[in-house]
């Protein structure tokens, strides 16, 4: 089974340029499976199923969502590999910037999208940089110029990842990333293989719950404002 | 060097062969599109971007100067191949023209940027009727102004050999020169639009129908003429709402009454 592992920066066009690509793999008789994993709800799973494919959501509620992703994906594998799939496409919410779910042997694809502004490639941190396919969204709506720049932003943090353009509304340029799937290896199963980043702790009390400020109600791991910063 | 860009016709809409099997573009040259809402227009300059090979819907494959296209081997040498403007396209940069010029030449290594922005800026204020400075914000652009900077900006710093139109009849800019401009340079220029005085700038029209490629047909002489006079109208049209912005009226002196469709149209044109 391929391992297709779908990040991005909210909104950015994950579903829609996964929902164009799977049409065409469907249409090469290859069976996938889709699963979203987000913190507190989605509607993603319904635009997936509406493709006829089995369909799994995981919301992480209080956890942070690439914990509760990396905590799961055995799980997750076990699920696909059960419906059958050749392609499992596994779509996450990515919102922290330091958590990258990206795994060494899978595929790891990146949606951006170019209204984000050119400074946002170096702010979205290893979820760009360690991605195989970077792809770039609503080209159809920003100027030559702004799509160049973008563009070349995204290279400088990740030199060496694929670069796609995708419009997630006509769906252009789904038979490139498609092919991208085709060509990566499938994989011989999930467990043992190693993050490429590893995550930053999140167990603080806040973590378990509490919603008090101040000191004396932390606990665990905390790390606190370095003021002298800057000057 | 981009010579000339081939079209080898696929299926339309009902999977069956277009009538145009080859449609070809040299330097130089404008093509339009023309044809319903829906006929495929936009679908074809997908295909030209996407350099087809027979994959997408329409089946279609792109040649570049008579070659196929490698899309795995040539990826560097067509990174910069084909620019694009669109009605659509607005810039979202929170940024000044000067330093956002400044960025996109620095991006794509231009020598001399302080110059080459300086010739942006004045092509983009000979194309569009409200000036805008350096130090204008991009999101504070009109739309007319925004079409004009995109237009020198995909003249002068993208700077590709294709470029290819989407709609932008509605953008209060002047067409007539900006196609000169893009044309001037060698370039080979795809309009789609729904304009007859585009369509008639073009050499030649591919006219769409069904999602395929339906007919050729050269500009011919007489259409040419045509085109003078459509120019000659649209200056006119331009003048007369210069005129009425400013303050002016026309025919408040002497008072007379004009009914006659005819002398109404020679009055104003005088203005
Ligand atoms: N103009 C334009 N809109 C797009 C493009 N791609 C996606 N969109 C729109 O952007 C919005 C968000 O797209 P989604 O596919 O839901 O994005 P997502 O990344 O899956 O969103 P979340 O999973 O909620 O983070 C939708 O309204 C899409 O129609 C594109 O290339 N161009
Ligand atoms: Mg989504
Ligand atoms: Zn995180
Ligand atoms: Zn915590």
């Amino acid at each position: 089974m391929r391992f297709v592992i779908v990040a991005g920066t909210p909104s950015s066009g994950k579903t829609s340029v996964m929902v164009h690509t799977i049409r065409h793999l469907l249409r090469s008789n290859l069976a996938v499976a889709a699963c979203k994993i987000d913190c507190l709800q989605t509607s993603d799973d319904a635009r997936y199923s509406r493709l006829g494919i089995p369909v799994a959501v995981g919301l992480s509620d209080y956890i942070c969502p690439d914990h509760f992703y990396v905590a799961n994906l055995e799980e997750i594998e076990t699920w696909a590999q059960g419906q059958k799939a050749d392609v499992l496409v596994l779509e996450t919410a990515g919102l922290c910037h330091r958590c990258a779910p990206a795994v060494y042997d899978c595929l790891s694809v990146c949606v951006i999208d170019n209204l984000v502004g050119v400074d946002t490639p170096r702010k979205v941190g290893p979820m760009l940089s360690s991605a195989d396919i970077v792809v770039i969204t609503k080209g159809d709506i920003v100027s030559q110029a702004e799509r160049e720049v973008f563009r070349y932003k995204v290279e400088m943090e990740n030199p060496q990842a694929r670069i796609l353009d995708f419009n997630g509304l006509t769906g252009q340029g789904a038979l490139a990333l498609k092919n991208e799937i085709l060509n990566c290896r499938p994989l011989e199963g999930i467990s043992g293989r190693e993050l490429r980043n590893p995550m930053p702790a999140a167990s603080c009390s806040y973590c378990a719950g509490e919603t008090i400020i101040g000191k004396s109600h932390q606990m665990g791991i905390i790390k606190k404002v370095d003021f002298g910063r800057g000057n | 060097m981009l010579d000339k860009i081939t079209i080898l016709g696929g299926l339309d809409k009902n999977g069956m062969p277009e009538k145009v099997q080859r449609l070809e573009i040299a330097a130089g040259e404008v093509l339009a599109a023309v044809g319903p809402t829906g006929s495929g227009k936009t679908q074809l300059i997908s295909d030209i971007e996407q350099y087809a090979e027979e994959e997408t819907l329409t089946g279609r494959s792109v040649l570049i100067n008579n070659q196929p296209v490698n899309k795995n081997k040539d990826k560097r040498s067509l990174r910069y191949l084909i620019a694009q403007v669109s009605q659509n396209m607005n810039f979202v940069i929170d940024m000044s023209i000067e330093e956002f010029l400044l960025m996109h030449a620095q991006v794509r290594g231009i020598r001399e940027p302080a110059r080459t922005i300086e010739e942006v800026l004045a092509i983009t204020n000979h194309l569009s009727g409200e000036p805008v400075t350096f130090s204008t914000n991009l999101t504070q652009l009109s739309g007319g102004q925004s079409r004009a900077l995109m237009v020198a900006d995909v003249a002068i710093i993208s700077n590709a050999p294709v470029v290819l139109i989407d709609e932008i009849e509605n953008a209060g800019i002047d067409r007539l020169q900006a196609l000169e401009i893009l044309t001037g340079q060698g370039k080979i220029v795809l309009v789609v639009s729904h304009d007859p005085t585009l369509m008639l700038m073009a050499g030649q029209r591919v006219v769409m129908k069904n999602g395929g490629m339906e007919k050729i047909c050269r500009t011919t002489p007489k259409e040419r003429k045509i085109l003078e006079d459509l120019v000659r109208v649209e200056k006119q049209v331009a003048g007369l709402r210069e005129h009425l912005r400013r303050g002016k009226s026309i025919g408040l002196d002497d008072n007379r009454e004009e009914d006659n469709e005819k002398e109404r149209l020679v009055l104003w044109q005088k203005f």
